[in-house]
This record gives structure tokens, sequence and C-alpha cells, in this order.
């Protein structure tokens, strides 16, 4: 971030339940002075934009990394931002979205089986399982797949937290 | 795409991706033929987390927390869904307080989450415009050009959030409902904030119904009768007296002349008239009212089916502002009662807001409401219990089956958002067809506000992706397999 200019700060959503970002979003009046401070580049919920911009600041990142889609931005992110930030606890550990690793028999089998009980066994057998998104084997938090420089804890996060920490990174 | 997709003439694909201010991970593609006319629209859903495969040997008292985790916008749907199936297979008779507490929470999130899709996601299309640059096209933007408006919005969401929160102790996933009842009272200070808090939150929807139904006339109305603008059936809870209802209630179901096609839904086996579809191409199932077929049986859930089904709200502002909405979008052929259009649902929205405004300071009046327990013991249940509420986007069913030690043996969700797939992708190709200039040449690019206007398709509905694809099917599965040439070679039918 050049001297003067506002953090260009993105906000990502892997797979989760967009809680840490409904978190963000609750700190209501204080977006106007995060408005000030930094410039949002990146957001599900806060930009029409539709490819993950280079020279990120600040990125933050809700969920847990699930299929191929999450994996491939994870990377983008990771080689386009400075600083990656784990939001809320399935980016920081998996929590509720790793649940899914526990289905079947092992692990190995845990994601096949979950697409089975949804689309197979509960549809007579002859379900079509959806093409996309393709799951990976299992559900790995953000750590696993790309260097995290930190994290906000939390299901979700409260804004409080959130606010700490942008508030933090924005004196960097 | 698998070989039993029908054949396309050869192409290209326009794909729009990620969709943006829409809750979840989806994308809209328009699959032209060889001679750059379209083909088909479709919008696709891409996520699935399993809920209905790893609740299984859980506890049915975790559901609540559990499933409030499907999603951090309507959380306290899944709350509420889970709370009620708890009551049924512990055989709780919820008392009056708690029912009253439940309902009030219910109309603290309808509001918080109408304001997100309204001020937060939706306005900018208007407000700032359809044309205006896609990096400001956002609430940052709302908050730049019209802070006045954006910080009404931005208020109102708050003041159903930290009512949740005062309630229930924290505004995301808070585990307050739970089997019986719930797990707090009210106490005197909240009940009083809730009631200084409401002046202010009628000023920014009155503001809000100023500054949008005006353009409804005006720059809007294209939009209006264009976006998803078409006959169905619409389905949603109401009170025993026909009432608007996000209590308890039983489900109606309503057709575009708004005559009442089925009454008094209350259990697992009355809702076996809803079936459901799989594609391919989408990991979110396509229900429909099984008696008309797929797809003619398409129905509509939320906001604008509400308003259809009711027959009043029941409280005075929100019933002048059900009439406006009636005389305007009301159609001709249903005697002015049934609006038909899905751009009304922004409309619908906000008379919904007033209504839970309304409704929140009725009970808070309610001299019953700091009185009494707020959580039974049960009295004998049963091994299988249908829970179902309003959520902000529609009808939520969650229906449990369990072991003798109340472990879960079966888990099947149906969520309002996956109810409107068939009409979100009717309303992507409506748009398609009437807003691009077809053919379209092979050089020619679709300008950016056009793409944008697809996607605002999809947010009238306000779509919960992240919730809408744990569904497993609790309804009848209709599978067909079809052959490349469309034709059918199969169906099958889960009982």
């Amino acid at each position: 971030m050049t001297l003067g200019s506002r953090l260009r700060l993105a906000t990502v959503w892997l797979s989760g339940c967009s809680g840490c970002h409904m978190s963000l979003l609750d700190l209501d009046e204080w977006l106007f002075v995060l408005a000030d401070l930094a410039e949002i580049v990146y957001s599900p919920v806060a930009s029409d934009c539709k490819i993950y911009p280079s020279q990120v600041d600040v990125c933050l990142v809700e969920g847990a990394v699930a299929n191929r889609d999450n994996l491939e931005l994870a990377l983008q992110l990771r080689a386009r931002s400075t600083v990656v930030i784990a939001l809320g606890d399935c980016a920081a550990l998996g929590n509720v979205t790793a649940l899914r690793n526990l289905c079947g028999p092992g692990v190995q089998q845990s994601a096949g089986e979950a697409l089975d009980c949804a689309y197979r066994h509960l549809s007579d057998g002859e379900g079509r399982v959806p093409t996309a998104p393709i799951l990976l084997p299992r559900v790995l938090p953000l750590h696993r797949v790309i260097a995290v420089d930190g994290v906000i804890a939390g299901c979700p996060p409260t804004a409080a937290a959130i606010r700490a920490a942008l508030e933090a990174l924005l004196q960097r | 795409m698998s070989d039993a997709e029908p054949p396309l003439a050869a192409g290209r694909t326009i794909t729009v991706a990620p969709l943006t201010r829409i809750e979840g991970h989806g994308r809209i593609t328009l699959q032209l033929d060889a001679n750059g006319r379209l083909a088909q629209a479709r919008f696709h859903v891409d996520e699935f987390r399993g809920f209905e495969s790893f609740c299984l040997g859980r506890p049915y008292g975790e559901m609540g927390a559990l499933t409030a985790r499907i999603c951090g916008i309507c959380p306290v749907s899944h709350l509420l869904a889970a709370g009620r199936a708890g009551d049924r297979l512990l055989g709780a008779v919820v008392p009056p307080a708690a029912q009253r507490l439940r309902t009030l929470l219910n109309l603290a999130q309808i509001s918080q989450s109408h304001a997100l899709s309204f001020f937060h996601l939706s306005s900018p299309d208007w407000l700032l415009g359809w044309e205006s640059d896609p990096a400001r096209r956002n609430l940052f933007g709302l908050m730049a050009a019209d802070p006045e408006l954006a910080r009404a919005g931005i208020r109102l969401r708050q003041f159903g959030q930290e009512l949740i929160e005062r309630l229930a102790g924290r505004r995301i996933h808070a585990g307050w409902v739970v089997p019986g009842g719930v797990r707090s009272g009210i106490t005197e200070t909240t009940r009083r904030w809730i009631l200084q808090q409401l002046p202010e939150a009628r000023a920014s929807v009155q503001l809000a119904l100023d500054r949008f139904v005006p353009l409804l006339d005006g720059p809007l109305q294209r939009e209006l009768a264009s976006f998803g603008s078409f006959p169905s059936l619409f389905l949603a809870l109401v009170a025993p007296d026909g009432h608007w209802c996000c209590g308890d209630g039983s489900l109606r179901l309503v057709d575009s002349l708004g005559r009442v096609v089925a009454d008094g839904l209350c259990d697992h086996d009355d809702i076996a008239v809803l079936a459901e579809r799989t594609e391919d191409w989408s990991a979110l199932k396509f229900p429909y009212y099984r008696p008309l077929g797929y797809p003619e049986g398409l129905y509509r859930v939320g906001p604008l089916a509400r308003l259809n089904v009711c027959t009043t709200i029941g409280t005075p502002w929100a019933d002048r502002e059900l009439a406006a909405f009636r005389g305007r979008h009301g159609t001709a052929a249903s005697g002015g009662r049934i609006a038909i259009a899905s751009f009304a649902y922004h409309h619908a929205r906000l008379v919904e807001i007033v209504a839970c405004l309304e409704g929140i300071e009725q009970l808070l009046v309610h001299p019953a409401l700091l009185r009494g327990p707020v959580r039974a013991v049960g009295r004998g249940g049963s091994r299988a219990a249908l829970g179902v509420s309003e959520a902000p986007r529609g009808t939520l069913f969650h229906h449990y089956s369990v072991d003798a030690n109340g472990l879960l043996t079966g888990v099947n969700l149906l969520i309002a958002t996956g109810q409107n797939n068939l009409a979100m992708n009717r309303t992507v190709a409506q748009i398609a067809r009437e807003w691009i200039p077809w053919p379209l040449p092979a050089a020619v690019e679709i300008a950016e506000p056009l793409l944008n206007r697809l996607e605002a398709g999809i947010r009238c509905f306000d779509p919960c992706l992240s919730c809408s694809t744990h569904a497993a099917g609790l309804m009848p599965l209709r599978v067909t397999l079809l052959d490349s040439d469309g034709q059918v070679l199969a169906e099958r039918t889960r009982p």
C-alpha cells in the first residue's frame, strides 16, 4: 500500500454460510469510516467485479476449501494479495463445512458419499449428480492450500473482532 | 454436459460468473445457436455442502445450532424450522409466551434480511443506475452517492440484527430457539429498547417506499414488465384466518387468478403434492406442484407469494401498503388481486418490512409477552416430524426421523430458494429474450449493463444459494432420463 492511498481491500467467500460476511456488514455505520480508509476492489456483497484484481493489499477469506472452484480462487487471491486473512472458523479450521469429511466409512469416500446421499440415495438410485462443482476429496481449511497471514476467529467472528483486525491492518 | 443433455446447435456460450450481490455461488449461461440466436438461458448453482448426509447419527437437539450454519443471512429460519420439528418429536406444546418470542425473532430477521436485499444488494442497480460503473455499483457507491438512504438502510438492518442479539444473545447463529420453546424470556429493558427504535425504523422503510415506488412508473417500467413476469402458483404459510403469517400457520397454494389450489397443509404427507426434479447442470433441484407436472407446476415462494396468498396482513399501515401494492401490481385477470411480476418482489419486501415493524409492536405491547414459562417439557412425541418456517426468501421445511435415542436417522431439508429455481430460470430466459438484440453477430459482445440485468433478474428473488443446495429431497423426487434428442427414455419417482 502506497503512503496516503486507500487500502485495497478484497473479500472472498469460498465454501461456507456467508455469516462472516454478514458480520462484516454488522460493522453498520463504521462502514462509512471503512469507506474512507479502504477501497473495496473485490467482494461478493459489495462489488460487481468478476475477476480478482491484482495488487490487493488485504484479502479477507470466508469459508473452507471444498471444491475446485474454491481452490482456484484461493490460489489466485494468494498470488495477487499482500496479506491474506482467514475470516472465521471455516477458513481457519474447516469448521461445520468440514463435517462433510465425516460422511461415509472413511474420509477418502466422504465427498462421494455426501453426493450420493443427496442426489442418488434419496432419488431412487437414478438421480443425476450435478457436473459442477467438482468436490475435492476432503474439505480443507485455507492454510492447507495457501499461506495465511492471520486469522479472525469465530463462527462468525463478531463485528467488533473484524473491526479490531481491520484497524490494525490499516495502521500497517 | 452429460449425454442426457439435449443437443444444441454449435454456437458460443456467454457466461456471467460469479454472480455478485447475490448470496452464494451461481452463474448464468446463454447458449447461442450457429446463427447467433438464443438457444437456451440458464441459471446454475455451483455449490454443495452435504448437510443432509453429515447430520445423520447426531442428536436432533443439535440441529438448530448446526443448521443455522447453513446460512448466515437467515440462520433464524433454520433455528425455527429445527425447533418446530423438535417440538413435534418431543410432543411439546410450546407455551404462548415462547410462541410470541419466536415470532418476534422471525419478524426481526425478516426486517434485517429484506433491508439487506433492498438497500445493500439491489438498490444500487436503480439508484446508481444500470449503466453506472460496475466498480462503484454497490453499497459503498451508494454510501458515497446517497448517504442518507444508505445510512437508513444500514441502520434498518442494524435494528433487526440488534433486536436478534438482545433477544437471542448474538446477531448470527444464536442457538436460542430450542425444542419446546426458547432458552430465555425477554427483559423489560429489551422490550423498551425495541419500542424506542421503532419510529426510526418506520421512517427508514417509508423513505425507501417514497424513493422506490415512483420509479416503477418511470425508469423501472420495462424491468417490471420483463423481469420474470408470468403466471404461476404461489405458496406460503397463512394464519388460520388467512392473514399474512410469519409464525405458526398452515400452507396455502393459490394460482395466478387468486383461486385457492390447496389449503391447510401441515404435515409431511400433505406436502406430497410437491415434487422435485434434478438436472445435472445445476446443484439446485427443481421443485414443482405435482398435479400440474414439470415444468408447468412452477410455483413461487417468498415475499411476493406471501402477499399473493394472504387475505390481508392484519395491521393498519401494512394493509394500506398491501392495498396499494395490489392496486399497482394486481393483474386484471385476477381482479387486481395477484401480482405476477417478479420485479415486484422488491416492492413486496418493503411492504413486508412494514408488516414486520407493526407485528413487532403488537407483540411487544401484548401483556402476556413477559409472563409465563418459555419452554415446555415433552409429553411423548413421534419418531418423525416436519418443521416449517417462513424464511425471508420463502417457506422452509425441515423433516427429521430419529431412533429411540433421539439420534437422527433421516434429515431432509427443503429450502425456500430451491422452490424459486424454475421461476429464476424462466426469469433469466425472459430477460435474455427481451433485452438482448438477437441475433448476436459473432464478434459482438453483450454490453455489461445488459449482463447485469440478467443478474438483477436473479436478485429479485434474493436467493440464498448456500442454503438452497442442502436439500436432499424432502419431497417425492421425479427423475427423467432424456436421450440426446431430448426424448424421454425413462422416468422414475421416489415416493
